[in-house]
């Protein structure tokens, strides 16, 4: 038997409406959820006051100041690095055997488990380089971790500039660099924004490989070589070690508030500075 | 060679790759005339004009042969400077390419790039610009405004105010009305009458009555060959080749 047209139409429709509908529900459940079991135990003395008896009872001030610190050596670290590499990939080559490794290895790195990088850094920075547990440690490693996406991102991002960008910027006298830096990476720099919030989320929320690398530490950190503990970590040890579910729910609530915050944050510096002439 | 030539191509060839699409090709270009350079598509019109600020050399498989004169020094010599050369020979292209920038910023573009960062020169230079290519009374109220806000005719007008920034002294248009609507096309037009007091202007016009309005003399070119050139009156009234002639009445594209 064939079903007309008109009525494959509305079950697909009807389908595709379910499956946004649930994952949006599931979504919202989980943010809700977390939000209204953690939104409550957030108060001044939970943001200012570092944590006391094991995370028990007094704030996560450190936590918070550590996950920051951690994720803006990360940021600093892997963008300059991150963007070098698709200026070359995409201005300064022709496709070849060598653009391929970069890209197929650049890809693989996106693929490995953030455990994996976690135990990397733990050898390499925290053992071999004798960084110890520190907030430089971990944010190397996740530097490490990142700069797949970032490339990966800016590539795409410079790639979609028109070559007449390019040529208009040639045409008015200006050198290579000038072009690629006058031209093109304004034109591509909201495209870039958006793969370093990107990678800010995943450096904020990451925990596998900060805690190998960064420790675990409640004390406030006094410098890149504190260890600290991140937010991430924190309430993962709070709730796998049953110390206080409560506080666990708080610091998830935080956690998420803060990625919220930071992608508005960035959002409204793009659009203030970057995209003024749009 | 002519007193007042502004540029002399001698014997060009022109390759991409093994296709060739300049063949043998020599013409002068007076200084403060307006040349137009007419024909069908594919005629090899663009690359000619990519080849004056050598833009085209940007394609890898690019290769010429033959010499252009730029006030008698050749621009394929090997102390020439690319940079100097472009900015010296300035370029429309077809589509209003205005950068995702303000209006301010697209026309400071070319004096920044060379180098000049005070804000009162870069200024200046901007309204200079901008009153040349009769767009200053249009826009002084918005400069800092996204230049993509303006019509595709402000558009072009802003293109052309930031070559005139650069203080060139040859402007190459490739097809600088393509995408306009007559009123706009007009305003260049008559911009552009006013602007060959002071440099000159090579034009490939997107029609054969562009041409007929506002070019002191016209070229006539079909698959990469020069069929012939002379003052507009002259080609258009008396062609000497029966391929122009063909062209001008309408029987190519």
């Amino acid at each position: 038997m064939r079903i007309n047209a008109k009525t494959t139409q509305k079950i697909a429709k009807t389908i595709i409406w379910t499956a946004a509908l649930l994952v949006l529900a599931v979504l919202f459940s989980i943010i809700i959820y977390i939000l209204a079991k953690g939104i409550p135990m957030i108060s001044w003395q939970f943001l200012t006051e570092i944590p006391r008896n094991m995370g028990r009872s007094g704030g996560i001030s450190s936590s918070i100041v550590g996950t920051l610190l951690v994720t803006a050596v990360a940021v600093i670290v892997a963008t300059p690095f991150g963007i070098g590499t698709a200026i070359y990939l995409t201005e300064y080559t022709q496709e070849s055997k060598v653009t391929r490794i970069i890209r197929f290895s650049a890809e693989s790195l996106a693929g490995i488990p953030s455990i994996v990088y976690g135990l990397f850094g733990f050898i390499f920075f925290v053992i071999y380089l004798k960084m110890g547990w520190s907030i430089l440690s971990g944010g190397l490693t996740l530097a490490i971790m990142i700069l797949p996406t970032i490339i990966r991102t800016s590539e795409e991002a410079i790639r979609t500039v028109p070559q007449l960008y390019r040529e208009v910027g040639f045409s008015l006298g200006a050198t290579k660099w000038q072009a690629i830096t006058k031209t093109v990476l304004p034109s591509a720099l909201p495209g870039i924004v958006n793969g370093v919030i990107l990678s800010v989320g995943r450096c904020v929320a990451e925990t596998a490989a900060v805690m190998l690398t960064a420790g675990s530490t409640l004390r406030m950190p006094t410098s890149l070589f504190s260890p600290t503990r991140t937010m991430a970590v924190h309430f993962y040890i709070l709730a796998r070690e049953g110390i206080s579910m409560d506080n666990a729910y708080g610091t998830a609530a935080l956690l998420i508030i803060l990625i919220l915050l930071i992608n508005v944050g960035f959002n409204m510096l793009v659009n203030r500075f970057i995209a003024k002439g749009r | 060679m002519r007193e007042q030539s502004k540029i002399n191509i001698k014997n060009l060839n022109f390759y991409y790759g093994e296709k060739q699409v300049i063949k043998d090709l020599s013409l002068e270009i007076p200084k403060n005339e307006i040349f137009a350079i007419l024909g069908p598509a594919n005629s090899g019109i663009t690359t000619l004009l990519r080849t004056l600020n050598r833009l085209c050399h940007l394609t890898p498989e690019a290769r010429q042969e033959g010499e252009v004169f730029l006030d008698g020094k050749n621009i394929f010599d090997s102390d020439v400077s690319v940079t100097e050369l472009r900015r010296r020979v300035g370029m429309v292209f077809d589509v209003p390419t205005t950068l995702p920038m303000s209006i301010f910023d697209n026309v400071a573009l070319g004096p920044s790039l060379r180098g000049i960062k005070s804000k009162k020169i870069l200024e200046e230079e901007v309204e200079k610009a901008l009153r040349m290519s009769a767009l200053w009374d249009d826009v002084k109220d918005r400069l800092h405004t996204p230049a993509a806000r303006l019509s595709g005719g402000q558009q072009q007008r802003l293109c052309i105010a930031r070559v005139l920034a650069l203080e060139p002294e040859v402007i190459l248009l490739d097809r600088p009305c393509s995408a306009l609507d007559p009123i706009s096309t007009a305003k260049i037009e008559e911009s552009l009458m006013q602007l060959k007091e002071e440099l000159t202007i090579i034009i490939a016009p997107h029609s054969i009555q562009q041409a007929g309005r506002i070019a002191d003399r016209v070229a006539f070119m079909l698959m990469g060959d020069l069929i012939e050139e002379g003052p507009t009156q002259d080609v258009f009234s008396v062609p000497k080749d029966q391929r122009t002639n063909d062209y001008l009445t309408g029987r190519y594209g």
